[in-house]
């Protein structure tokens, strides 16, 4: 199997965590800024696989799977929280939560 | 272990005092007056032990309590007392007294948790009087910040919060400033000897170079003239007087000021004896600035309480003039004058604290002529008055002149500065009397004579401003030694390389 | 019977806190019996004390009696203890007995007043206090005198307390004499700190030995007791306190504003004499400032329409002649004219204090006229006075101590001085008789509601007696060589360095004096009865008007002090109410605020917006961990 060379795999996760970052930046759908967090945690999952493979440790593997978990955790706390905030506010907007109070 | 006994029976009273204050009011005032009163039992059990002593020369300490507390950085519980210490806490607890008194009908709300604070200032007061480990010091002068600015902010008058915050900030400040300067002084000592400690006795006369000194020498004097307060350290003062409940006002005029001259004459200048020897001309002339301006200040004001706490800045003045001074004369004077001054300011904040209680307003263009309807609120207003401007025959007038002949011997100018002194107070005094007691009943006001209460409270503080003012030897000779000790101590810092300042140590005696 | 000595300022005091303690529930006879008796009763004792001091006088002539010691530190020692010598003695004869006689007038003229026992109490109080004044043996005791009498002196000017007004003029006089006290206070330290004691006979002797004359250090002592003297004697440029002080009632006046307390500055420099004979600049500006005084007063009693005024402008004047006489080292004729002075200005005060009684609160002579018809006991009692005052030859007291300070001015060798007592001579005859011709004589114009009864008139004839009598313990030589006052005062007092002597020049004198006095008697007859048209007119012109408002306002001295003293103090007090100092404190408060706001603006609550900040700040980091 013809290896692919780091620099690749760490180019492809870079440009998964920018598109990710710029989803966050731009986007006004709390669940689309959601999707986003998403693809930036699998960008860095994807760069220790890479990084793993390369000096063939099985550690870029274990933290994928630690970040795996850690992120449907945090997608199930998101959820809820999104789903609140569609309670409140009727809609998805994430700017129409920005005062600090109830 | 009495003197550990005599800081935890006003904790213990507090605490009970907050529990008994579910059932009822009045089980709080009543515990709390006992526990002050086991603890006036306490000195007096000292007092009788210990009384032939007072005036031994060359003793240290009447009683000690050493314990340690962390002994591995050196912490101890060590609690000391001596001639003056005792002066001092005998008056704390005296206005500890009058303070649970003087709220006897005042405070009404959240009663129990009024006097756990008033307890808990109290016992914080008195250890720092009584503390001579220098973190224990720096642990009980903190302590009794918390409980005072629950004090103001819960329960003084309209602008309490603002007030209560900027005397926290103040105080606090200084008091990290203060610790920065212990924990100095801990670490050179500890590496020039070997033994880290906190002992006072063995952190005096540690080597500093002049300029760590120096350093040290402003953390210690920022914290201690924040509380005294010397110009230009004073403006939280009239605000937290004002605000602060009647109790709140005595503790803090009568006490919590005397707490920064206590410190200044037990711990600035003992350990640092030659900066602050080269401070003196500056601080004497900030003392002598002070008392000009307090009483200037004073005579500005129309709020009742705010000219009486701006009288404070004023006499406070003397105290710090004559510690600064440093002979034997200013030094007694001092002394004099925090024992006085602690009653007769103590005496006033209640009698305006009982104005207020009856007319609801502090503002004196609005009083008049009370003297009509009340004649012996004003004869004791006028009694108190009179101690202020420096009566003779009163406490205040002793301490004041001793203070000033001490001064004079060192510097001509500031003594005659600091003598106009006397009759600035005249004017601020006289001016008080005449807009609250004398001159026309601009409002009509009917004003019930004082009660049985009052009357008690007012008859022990006038007896006490008296008795100071026609015989005050008692209280100089218990006051003699320590002052003397104290003196040695820095003369014996300053010997070699004194030639001529403002810090008298030549004269032992002048 | 000398033991009984502190019996004498204690009985008063006593008396006062008996009023103070049992204040309210004393009847008004009880009240008058406290406060009269104990007075009456330390009288008494004080008489005894010198009839037994005279009769087997102690070794010599010096009784001191010590209580307990007040204050000792070091060599600091300060003493309650009492010094009984022939001038003290003198001093305590007169006060007793003036005090005793001025209170039981007090006990009918302040009756209907609803403060009686108040009024008695600071009254007894300031009797024991001027009473330690004199007898202190201590300089500290006799500070304690010297405020006690100052306070009481504030509270009976204000007492009648409800008129702003009243509180005023007390206040006045208590701050103004407190700035002589505060130089006397600054004195007493210095003579502690360069003789190490506060004993006054110790620290003269000291001074004699340590101190050359005319030193610096000499200088400054005298300057600083001189102060503290004008202060309390009214002397300029402090003596403006004085005739506002008549705002009090007038046994008062009588008392305290007459015959004792403002004449303890006289006390005082007698007392302290070493030091002024140390430094004779300062002596010589004693002088100086009695004799301005009693010219600048004597022209402001000429204008006065106010009874009281004219005879606190006399005050004045008549303080000034002491202060004249010690100027010019003649020290027992200076404690001579205060004892005559004491009997006959209290006297004065007290026909005067009768006659406003009788009018119901009259003080304006202008609207008096006539009254020695209505009043005939008191006319004949404020003749006496006055004639006393105006020093008519050969029958009245002042004559003879006024002479005597004249004679002693003259033979001290400065003409000047001589030449100031005789003009204040005439002045003062001019405007006491003014008093007598307008308010006594001319056409009765108000009826008297009331007349004095017993406990007033007893008083006024026992006063009137003593300003007649009291002159012939001391009888100049011209008449019969009869000097036993000063024989008596020399045991504590030096005597007088008599320059220039004989017979013929002192007749001379006295008669050149008697004139004056006489005159001054004819002139104010002439324009104030027949001629007072021509006197109203002379004022009605420009010049007149003019002058007469001068002299009115005293000088104006209160004009100058108010510019620039009073109001520019209140004016800083005022615009400093909330403390510049406290604009610093305030100043850091704002920054913080400004910041707060500031940082706050970024808080915004978009969670894109903090994204954004988070992965900038990300990169940043990252720039600088990488490139730096």
């Amino acid at each position: 199997m013809a290896s692919i060379p780091l620099e690749h795999g760490l180019l492809l996760s870079g440009l998964l965590f920018a598109l990710g970052l710029l989803g966050v930046f731009m986007r006004r759908n709390i669940v689309f800024i959601l999707m986003s967090i998403e693809i930036m945690l699998n960008a860095a999952g994807l760069a220790f696989i890479v990084a793993g493979s390369r000096w063939s440790q099985p550690d870029g593997q274990i933290m994928f799977i630690f970040i795996l978990t850690m992120a449907a955790a945090e997608v199930s706390v998101g959820l809820a929280l999104v789903l609140q905030l569609y309670h409140r506010f009727k809609t998805l907007d994430a700017d129409v939560a920005s005062r600090m109070k109830g | 272990m009495i003197l550990l006994w005599i800081i935890i029976i006003p904790l213990l009273g507090g605490l009970l005092a907050w529990l008994s204050g579910r059932w009822s009011q009045l089980w709080p005032r009543w515990v709390s007056l006992i526990s002050l009163a086991v603890q006036m039992a306490l000195f007096l059990i000292i007092l009788t032990e210990h009384f032939g002593e007072i005036q031994i020369s060359g003793r240290p300490w009447l009683v000690q309590f050493d314990q340690p507390w962390i002994s591995k950085l050196g912490i101890h519980v060590n609690l000391a007392m001596d001639g003056l210490s005792l002066l001092l806490v005998l008056m704390t607890n005296f206005l500890g007294i009058m303070a649970v008194a003087c709220s006897w009908t005042a405070i009404k709300d959240r009663v129990g948790f009024f006097h756990f604070n008033l307890m808990w200032t109290l016992a914080g007061i008195t250890g720092v009087f009584l503390a001579i480990d220098l973190f224990l010091f720096y642990f009980f002068w903190e302590m009794m910040l918390v409980p005072l600015y629950f004090l103001i902010g819960i329960w003084g008058y309209e602008n309490r919060v603002y007030s209560a915050v900027k005397f926290f900030i103040f105080t606090q400040a200084s008091g990290l400033l203060m610790l920065v300067g212990i924990l100095g002084l801990y670490f050179i000592h500890g590496r020039n000897t070997g033994i880290y400690t906190f002992d006072y006795m063995q952190l005096l006369g540690t080597t500093l170079s002049e300029t760590t000194a120096r350093l040290f020498m402003f953390c210690f004097f920022i914290a201690f003239a924040v509380k005294l307060p010397v110009i230009p350290f004073h403006t939280w003062l009239p605000d937290a007087h004002t605000e602060a409940p009647t109790a709140g006002s005595v503790d803090l005029a009568g006490l919590v000021l005397k707490v920064g001259a206590y410190g200044m004459l037990r711990f600035l200048i003992p350990l640092f004896p030659k900066v602050a020897s080269d401070f003196s001309p500056i601080a004497m002339t900030l003392a002598v600035v002070g008392i000009l301006y307090g009483a200037i200040l004073a005579f500005g004001q129309t709020d009742l309480k705010r000219l009486v706490a701006y009288t404070s800045i004023s006499h406070m003045g003397f105290v710090f003039l004559g510690i600064f001074t440093w002979n034997t004369l200013a030094l007694q004077g001092a002394v004099m004058v925090i024992l006085a001054h602690g009653i007769s300011i103590g005496a006033l904040f209640i009698l305006v604290g009982v104005i207020h209680e009856r007319i609801h307003t502090r503002d004196m263009n609005r009083m008049g002529g009370l003297w009509a309807t009340a004649p012996r609120m004003g004869g004791v207003g006028l009694l108190f008055a009179l101690a202020s401007l420096g009566l003779p025959g009163l406490g205040n007038f002793i301490g004041e002149v001793l203070v000033l002949i001490g001064a004079y011997q060192v510097s001509i100018p500031l003594a005659v500065f600091a003598g106009i002194g006397l009759i600035t107070s005249t004017i601020y005094s006289l001016w008080m009397i005449q807009q609250t007691f004398h001159g026309p009943n601009r409002e009509g006001w009917k004003v019930s004579d004082l009660t049985g209460r009052e009357i008690a409270m007012m008859t022990a503080m006038i007896a006490v401003v008296v008795w100071l003012g026609l015989y005050p030897q008692p209280v100089l000779n218990t006051a003699r030694e320590s002052l003397n000790n104290l003196q040695q101590i820095v003369k014996k810092e300053l010997v070699a390389e004194y030639s001529e300042g403002f810090i008298s140590v030549k004269t032992g005696a002048p | 019977m000398l033991e009984l000595l502190w019996l004498v300022p204690a009985l008063p005091l006593a008396g006062f806190l008996r009023l103070l303690f049992k204040a309210g529930r004393l009847s008004r006879k009880s009240i008058a019996i406290t406060g009269v008796g104990s007075v009456g009763l330390s009288a008494v004792i004080a008489l005894i004390i010198g009839v037994s001091f005279i009769t087997s006088p102690p070794p010599g002539y010096v009784y001191t009696q010590t209580l307990w010691t007040w204050i000792k530190i070091g060599n600091l020692v300060s003493e309650v203890s009492f010094y009984l010598d022939t001038l003290s003695l003198v001093m305590i004869l007169v006060i007793t007995v003036v005090a005793f006689l001025i209170h039981l007038y007090s006990a009918e003229f302040m009756i209907d007043e609803e403060s009686y026992s108040r009024f008695f109490a600071y009254m007894n109080l300031f009797a024991g206090s001027m009473l330690i004044l004199v007898l202190a043996n201590d300089l500290l005791l006799f500070y304690l005198g010297w405020e006690g009498v100052g306070l009481c002196s504030y509270l009976l000017i204000g007492f009648w307390y409800k008129d702003p007004l009243n509180g005023r003029a007390a206040r006045k006089a208590f701050v103004m004499t407190r700035f002589g006290d505060t130089a006397l206070a600054i004195g007493i330290f210095l003579i502690f700190n360069n003789l190490g004691t506060l004993k006054i006979q110790e620290f003269m002797e000291r001074a004699i030995h340590n101190w050359s004359p005319d030193s610096a250090i000499a200088v400054a002592a005298a300057a600083l007791i001189l102060g503290g003297a004008i202060g309390k004697s009214a002397q300029l440029p402090l003596q403006t306190w004085l005739p506002d002080a008549m705002a009090g009632p007038t046994p008062v006046s009588a008392l305290i504003h007459a015959a004792t307390m403002v004449t303890a500055g006289v006390y005082l420099i007698a007392r302290t004499n070493v030091l002024f004979t140390l430094a004779p600049t300062v002596q010589l500006s004693v002088a100086v400032i009695g004799a301005l005084t009693m010219l600048i007063a004597g022209f402001s009693a000429l204008t006065q329409w106010n009874i009281k005024r004219v005879l606190a402008y006399s005050t004045i004047s008549q303080i000034g002649y002491m202060f004249l006489a010690l100027g010019v080292g003649a020290w027992s004729a200076a404690i001579f004219h205060f004892m005559t002075h004491a009997f006959f200005k209290a006297l004065l005060f007290l026909s005067a204090g009768a006659v406003i009684l009788a009018l119901e609160d009259e003080h304006n002579i202008s609207k008096m006229g006539g009254l020695r018809r209505q009043l005939p006991l008191t006319f004949w009692t404020f003749l006496i006075g006055s004639a006393s005052l105006s020093a008519l030859p050969f029958v009245t007291a002042g004559f003879y101590s006024k002479d005597l300070i004249l004679w002693e001015a003259w033979s001290s060798g400065n003409r000047w001085f001589w030449t100031a007592g005789l003009i204040g001579a005439l002045l003062t005859s001019i405007y006491i008789f003014r008093v007598v011709f307008i308010a006594f004589f001319g056409e009765e114009t108000v009826r008297v509601t009331r007349k004095p009864k017993c406990l007033m008139k007893i008083p006024l004839i026992i006063l009137s007696v003593f300003s007649i009598i009291a002159g012939f313990i001391q009888l100049p030589d011209t008449i019969v060589k009869f000097p036993i006052f000063s024989d008596f005062l020399h045991r504590a007092l030096p005597a007088t360095k008599v320059k220039y002597d004989g017979v013929n020049v002192q007749l001379t004198l006295q008669f050149l004096t008697s004139l004056v006095s006489l005159s001054g008697i004819f002139l104010a007859y002439l324009f104030f009865l027949p001629h007072r048209q021509f006197t109203r007119s002379f004022v009605q012109t420009n010049l007149g008007s003019a002058l007469h408002s001068y002299l009115f306002s005293g000088w104006g001295f209160d004009w100058f002090y108010e510019r620039f003293f009073v109001r520019p103090f209140i004016w800083i007090a005022r615009i400093d109410k909330d403390d510049f100092i406290d604009i610093f404190y305030l100043g850091i408060a704002w920054l913080n605020l400004v910041f707060h706001r500031l940082l706050r603006s970024t808080q915004i609550g978009l969670v894109r917006w903090y994204a954004m900040g988070i992965g900038i700040g990300a990169v940043i980091t990252l720039v600088i961990v990488v490139f730096l």
